[in-house]
């Protein structure tokens, strides 16, 4: 019983942060604390891959030249590599995702999502009343 | 040793997280979402992979706060208080955090060496690559060489991003002026 809550320990953690990510992503209409949310969620899922490449006794996967005889246990280089990229990805999409909220910021006044739907509201039956029955 | 290092590391991003949810002012939540990346690349040294612990410390921690400041800047510091109930949401993620939890119960256990990851191609990357490719670092090999295709595509979405951000971006300062002139915004 010990054993298994050690051992999967790891992986409740990066569960309970995904969904701390995802509770924000649903649950908050400020725009700015999605991308936040979002954020969470990603390192997260950083943190489950290195977890899994992790190896009990390993060092880090750099060949050791001093090594005194006998094979020397390293941990497995893919997913690092693998969260590398993703690391970098994912800057580049926080860094679209901001720029899309600072562009809402300028054509709404407002980054709050319920506000920003009102606002979509009014534009629209403003322009069906002006079309049907108003003639400047 | 290191099993305690791993355990209070993990619960400090848990309450990190939990008090970027829970705080409006989102100067605040920015500065603790720096301290989030920071504690996961303690976790990426602990957990021995440091190419990934210097690449989040910089880019996460980094840039990715340094990008949040700057939107907040040309936005708003404060996040307005909820208007909608939230228990719909906290069902949801209850209910999906439930299912995952009860799919990691057949997950291999943290540290085995048997694990069906260490099985296929890792051997064949930590044994082959120092004198086949040669540096002696494996991640950049790998990186570098056996995988360059995801590098390159990795350098593809990057240069859409900024292609992207620049398009959104073109000419905020200048209307922004504009507005300030006529006084419409403050």
């Amino acid at each position: 019983m010990l054993e298994t809550v050690f051992g999967l320990y790891n992986y409740w953690i990066v569960i309970i942060l995904m969904m701390a990510g995802f509770y924000t992503v649903i649950a908050r209409g400020n725009l700015a604390k999605k991308v936040i949310g979002l954020n969470i969620f990603q390192t997260s899922m950083f943190l489950m891959y290195i977890t899994m490449g992790a190896v009990e006794g390993g060092t880090a996967p750099i060949v050791a030249t001093s090594a005194e005889g006998g094979a020397t246990l390293y941990t497995n280089p893919l997913p690092s590599v693998l969260i590398l990229t993703a690391i970098v990805v994912g800057v580049a999409t926080t860094a679209l995702g901001l720029a899309l909220a600072v562009r809402i910021r300028e054509a709404y006044g407002t980054l709050e999502e319920d506000e920003i739907r009102l606002l979509e509201d009014r534009q629209d039956t403003l322009k069906t009343d002006g079309g049907q029955t108003v003639s400047p | 040793m290191e099993q305690v290092i791993d355990i209070v590391l993990l619960a400090f991003m848990v309450v990190t997280a939990i008090a970027m949810i829970r705080l409006r002012n989102l100067f605040a939540v920015v500065m603790l979402s720096g301290i989030f990346s920071l504690l996961s690349a303690a976790m990426f040294v602990v957990l021995d992979a440091v190419d990934v612990a210097f690449t989040e410390a910089a880019v996460g921690a980094g840039i990715s706060t340094v990008l949040m400041l700057s939107t907040l800047a040309l936005t708003f510091r404060e996040e307005r208080p909820a208007t909608r109930a939230d228990w719909p949401a906290l069902l949801v993620v209850t209910v999906t955090g439930a299912a995952l939890i009860y799919g990691t119960l057949d997950m291999p256990h943290f540290g085995d060496p048997d694990a069906p990851i260490h099985q296929h191609v890792a051997p064949r990357y930590i044994v082959d690559s120092p004198h086949e490719v040669g540096p002696p670092n494996m991640v950049t090999s790998v990186l570098a060489s056996y995988r360059g295709y995801d590098t390159l595509g990795e350098t593809t979405v990057i240069f859409t991003a900024g292609i992207g951000v620049m398009v959104l971006l073109a000419g905020v300062n200048r209307r922004r002026r504009a507005d300030r002139e006529r006084g419409n915004r403050p």
